[in-house]
């Protein structure tokens, strides 16, 4: 297997606090460090913190899984529309399968995404959680 | 620049091929186009061959040479070409503007996949380095899953319905059954697409196409010596390829493959048609939401109205635009860098007349369309028995 190290350290701060990316010319936003605007070829992009709520744009329940998920599914994958529109690709959390819906509110939650090996890299980073109503 | 003609197709029975490596499949595949080229090998001047991840299905890199020496090549250019699941539509592009430019005359356009070496979860991650890794594969995304994704949102815009994504797959299956070279020669019924296992809900097994080890190959050379060649050489018309983000998420509308929409209209433009006057079409049928999508992207029938056109038989043999004719990814079979030049064999072979119990009668123009990832990259290709 690759090392994987100095990739997952470049995009921890990323994946660890929700920072994304903003072109200050045409106020487009990516969840990924881009250095070019996608939308209006600006190179003028800043660092941003993305909003940590959002709703279900759409969602599949993942049930063949992948070799680093193995033993771990089926799963909730979604893509979730944050509050100022960035859109990210995201495992939903603490929620049957059978519980999740297109737009329902969902907040970010700090997680284990995986392991390289047993003894290998622990990799953290966010997932999503529907928001409990309070009242 | 010039035009280009196809001259000479194989291809090998596709399916688990447990008694043949990666080079055997392709010299297979080869040695075949070239006997039906009626050319000896020296007479190819190059090879472009799409291969999308030997490195990880077979822990080869650097298939091109390898191939070109296994086909006795002698030391001519060989390319290989890395798309996904459009590695050899994109190969067959770039072979068709090679000749267009007068580099070369005669070239060999492949493509070759060995997938049944590693287990099914090693295939899906696979798979899914076709997406974004840091941003879509890292979190647990797979390439059915964003299919999914994309399915679901399409039933909620549009009103697609279950029963007709299993339609996508019937037909298929019904045309493979007539193919001797498909991986799926048995038909199945839409309760049976239902009642299969889950991949990525809302798509069950039979919703996905297989994994498949396989390899085509095609013989191009320049249209004004074709007729040297080939009885009914089959001429390229016209071809287009666009990109799209390499996430989905990055996509304003996930239910409109953006890159299928731009290919295809550059291909038409080209070839001075309109989608009416296809009368045959191979398309990637990787999922049976994609060939649905795919119907409305091409400007086969209105946005959101795949799923009717499927549901009303437009695209079966005998139907409006037969679609797939061969089984498609879903039946014939999905060795990923072989499907585009497998398209390549089945449109070829149906503009001649030759495409057996399979035949749509008095087909003239064809399509190819091939999509890599989860819609990043789209080539079309249109080709006709009458050259332009």
């Amino acid at each position: 297997m690759m090392p994987k190290s100095p990739r997952i350290w470049q995009l921890a701060e990323r994946r660890y606090r929700l920072l994304g990316s903003k072109c200050t010319v045409c106020g487009k936003t990516s969840v990924g460090p881009r250095s070019v605007c996608p939308i209006c070829n600006s190179e003028k992009i800043e660092t941003i913190q993305l909003p940590s709520t959002g709703t279900i744009y759409s969602y599949t329940v993942v049930h063949a899984l992948p070799a680093e998920k193995s033993g771990y599914g089926p799963y909730i994958m979604a893509i979730v529309e944050l509050e100022d529109g960035t859109k990210l690709t995201a495992e939903i959390v603490d929620c049957e399968p059978e519980d999740v819906k297109i737009g329902m509110p969902v907040e970010l939650a700090f997680r284990l995404i995986g392991q390289e090996s047993e003894h290998g890299i622990i990799y953290y980073g966010y997932k999503f959680r529907p928001i409990i109503s309070r009242t | 620049m010039r035009d280009v003609a196809v001259i000479g197709v194989g291809m090998t029975k596709f399916g688990e091929r447990w008694d043949k490596q990666l080079r055997d499949l392709f010299v297979e595949a080869a040695n075949e186009a070239l006997k039906d080229a009626n050319i000896g090998r020296d007479e190819v001047q190059a090879l472009f061959v799409g291969n999308f991840s030997a490195g990880s299905f077979v822990g080869q890199e650097h298939v091109a040479p390898l191939l070109a020496d296994y086909l006795s090549l002698k030391s001519k250019p060989a390319f290989r070409i890395e798309s996904a699941c459009a590695s050899s539509g994109m190969a067959f592009n770039l072979a068709c503007m090679a000749i267009a430019s007068g580099i070369y005359d005669i070239v060999m356009v492949g493509g070759v996949e060995k997938m049944t070496d590693v287990s099914v979860p090693e295939i899906t991650s696979v798979h899914a380095k076709a997406m974004d890794v840091e941003w879509e594969s890292f979190f647990g995304l797979t390439l059915p899953a964003a299919f999914a994704l994309i399915a679901r949102r399409h039933m909620i815009q549009y009103g697609t319905k279950p029963e007709q994504l299993a339609m996508v797959s019937v037909k298929n299956h019904r045309n493979a059954a007539k193919n001797p070279l498909a991986q799926f020669q048995f038909e199945v019924t839409i309760e049976r697409v239902l009642a299969s296992p889950i991949v990525s809900d809302p798509l069950h097994v039979l919703d996905c196409s297989p994994i498949t080890d396989g390899a085509a190959a095609v013989i191009l050379c320049s249209a004004d010596i074709a007729k040297k060649y080939a009885d009914t050489p089959i001429y390229v018309l016209g071809f287009g390829v666009a990109s799209d983000s390499i996430a989905l998420h990055d996509r304003s509308d996930i239910t409109t493959l953006g890159a299928v929409v731009k290919a295809s209209r550059q291909a038409y433009k080209m070839a001075g048609i309109e989608p009416k006057n296809i009368d045959v079409a191979e398309l990637h049928d990787n999922f049976t939401i994609t060939e649905i999508i795919s119907y409305e992207d091409l400007g086969f029938c209105e946005k959101g109205k795949g799923g009717l056109m499927i549901q009303e038989g437009e695209t079966e043999i005998g139907g409006r635009i037969p679609v797939n004719t061969s089984g498609g990814l879903k039946a014939r079979g999905n060795p990923i860098g072989a499907t585009g030049v497998a398209q390549v064999v089945e449109i070829v072979q149906q503009l001649r007349g030759e495409a057996g119990k399979r035949q749509v009668s008095g087909a003239e123009v064809g399509m190819t369309q091939n999509i890599g990832g989860s819609g990043s990259t789209c080539v079309v290709h249109i080709f006709g028995r009458q050259r332009r």
